[in-house]
């Protein structure tokens, strides 16, 4: 079944959105992560005008992390204070990111630096959570019972200290503050929530425990992407919401089944799945940079992006 | 550069002899097109008659070209090329307007029906429409650029040669079918109608076909445009609904 989307102006399979939003919200769900990283570059695939996708995938990635956020809030894995101080460095991250995209914009080429920062991005921290995680499993296996690590490392020096009763920590605010920051300029520019560079900073930078850390990712991603979504339908009229209905009716839907599927992972699983997961994402983007292209030419609107 | 000095002298030629004046009489099978939600694309029926004042016979065969052209919006066509061992663009051209849907219907081969000449004066290939409007300083490549636009879309369906598809019946009834694509933009598409007899344009007649969006479509895209802060909400507030109600379906489910 077609349907014509009015402000994509493009016409597409219904169930073609419906089975993709799915996908993406099971993803979104289990680990934590908007998905947007993965949805944005299969809309451009089905045709979808980039400007287009990646301003509706912001509002999706609110409804399937809405949906994902609340049955953490009913298991309890949502530390909303540390979710708090992360959001305040998010948007003034992601304020800054706009300010770095048009930046960018007016020397030219910010496609292929968007490109190069997913490659990069998703490239380290891909491999260092593979290998992180191999590690942990592999100890897991050989000690019953691994031991939680009690490091003293810089964020329990720097002053500002507060206590995350959920996280279990005591730690001073400036290291999370800058995780939001860093993430909300890399979120803006790339056209994603950040939960994928959020997660693995969640867990290695600030040592919260990976139960708590998706909730806690969900939770911040709400706001960031609403905030983004508004700065598009504002500016640039790109919002679809016939797209963003569609996709969003599978992501919810997804995002519990999602949910539940991590709760019956162990951590270690969790984590290693996510790190193949985007190391796959990455490997293709990169194939896209290397190969040469069947087609050389590319058409677009004149004057943008 | 050239290429004007060729429409003019043709222009002074064609001042030069009688043309002789064919009357078109044309019927449409809808001179209108709403975009609704489920809109799958369109076919669109043409047909008419040719009015003769002097008997055909004596002159050569008649034919037909039916073009339907979408407004047309300037394009930039990106080049690819390997640096440092990745596939970035190299090169753009600015190509100032070009549609985004033309189909050219015949009653022969395109080359056989329609001379270069004519071709050139009336715009009727994509080609030469393309290419009639753009003239910026000249660049060495160009024609490659306007060559790859016209690959792409053909490729996409969006530009057609449909070579054969008019019927013309006793020199007088005409009738052919073009399929307008799911993917249409919005505006006032044109209709044009050539005939033609070895390859010069007799007579020619142009219609307008206005495609807009309609119901839904229409509300949704007035609302984006001109209260952007509502349409934002409103996504928005759908969003968060559509997340609650899936998470508070589930939690039924599971008791």
């Amino acid at each position: 079944m077609n349907i014509y989307l009015p402000i994509a102006e493009v016409s597409v399979n219904a169930f073609v959105l419906l089975g993709l939003g799915g996908l993406v919200g099971i993803l979104s769900g289990m680990f934590g992560v908007g998905g947007g990283f993965l949805m944005t570059p299969l809309l451009f695939f089905i045709g979808i005008p980039p400007a287009v996708a990646v301003a509706t995938e912001a509002n999706q990635i609110v409804a399937s992390s809405f949906s994902g956020v609340l049955a953490h809030v009913k298991r309890k894995t949502v530390d909303f204070k540390m979710g708090g101080v992360l959001l305040i460095g998010g948007l003034v991250g992601a304020a800054l990111g706009v300010v770095v995209f048009n930046y960018l914009k007016s020397l030219g080429q910010v496609d292929l630096l968007v490109k190069l920062c997913y490659v990069l991005f998703l490239g380290v921290v891909g491999s260092l959570m593979f290998a992180e995680s191999l590690r942990a499993l592999r100890k897991s296996k050989q000690v019953a019972v691994a031991k939680p690590r009690k490091k003293r490392g810089l964020v329990h020096v720097l002053p500002f200290k507060m206590r995350f009763r959920v996280s279990g920590l005591y730690i001073s605010i400036i290291p999370p503050i800058v995780v939001g920051v860093a993430v909300g300029v890399l979120a803006a520019i790339m056209g994603v929530g950040g939960g994928f560079v959020m997660v693995p900073a969640m867990i290695y930078l600030l040592g919260m425990p990976t139960k708590v850390v998706v909730g806690t990712s969900l939770f911040q991603i709400i706001f960031v992407t609403a905030f983004t979504t508004m700065l598009h339908a504002t500016t640039n009229y790109t919002v679809d919401m016939v797209l963003a209905v569609l996709l969003l009716i599978g992501g919810v839907i997804g995002a519990q089944f999602g949910t539940m599927i991590g709760a019956k992972l162990k951590a270690e699983q969790l984590r290693i799945l996510l790190a193949l997961m985007v190391l796959l994402v990455c490997a293709k983007l990169a194939m896209d940079l290397i190969v040469e292209p069947a087609e050389l030419f590319s058409l677009g609107v004149a004057g943008g992006h | 550069m050239q290429g004007l000095f060729a429409r003019v002298l043709i222009a002074l030629l064609a001042f030069t002899g009688p043309v002789s004046a064919q009357d078109i009489v044309l019927g449409m099978s809808k001179n209108e097109i709403g975009i609704t939600a489920f809109f799958n694309g369109s076919e669109i029926l043409i047909f008419g008659a040719l009015k003769h004042e002097t008997a055909t016979s004596s002159a050569g065969d008649l034919d037909v070209v039916v073009t339907i052209a979408s407004p047309r919006t300037p394009v930039t066509v990106r080049r690819k090329d390997k640096r440092l061992g990745i596939w970035v663009n190299v090169e753009a051209f600015d190509v100032d307007l070009a549609p985004s849907f033309y189909a050219v219907a015949t009653t022969g081969p395109f080359d056989r029906v329609v001379s270069k000449a004519s071709d050139l004066w009336h715009q009727i290939s994509v080609r030469q429409l393309i290419r009639a409007v753009a003239v910026p300083p000249v660049t060495l490549n160009k024609d490659q650029f306007t060559e790859a636009l016209v690959r792409v879309r053909e490729e996409q369906g969006l530009y057609q040669l449909l070579p054969g598809s008019v019927q013309l019946q006793e020199q007088t009834l005409f009738s052919t079918s073009v399929s307008l694509p799911a993917n249409l933009v919005e505006g006032a598409y044109s209709a044009r109608i050539f005939v033609l007899r070895d390859g010069e344009v007799v007579s020619q007649y142009q219609t307008a076909i206005d495609v807009h969006k309609v119901g839904i479509e229409r509300w949704l895209y007035n609302l984006a445009h001109e209260r952007p802060v509502v349409y934002g909400l409103l996504s928005l507030a759908i969003a968060v609904f559509s997340g609650w109600a899936a998470a508070a379906a589930f939690r039924l489910l599971r008791g």
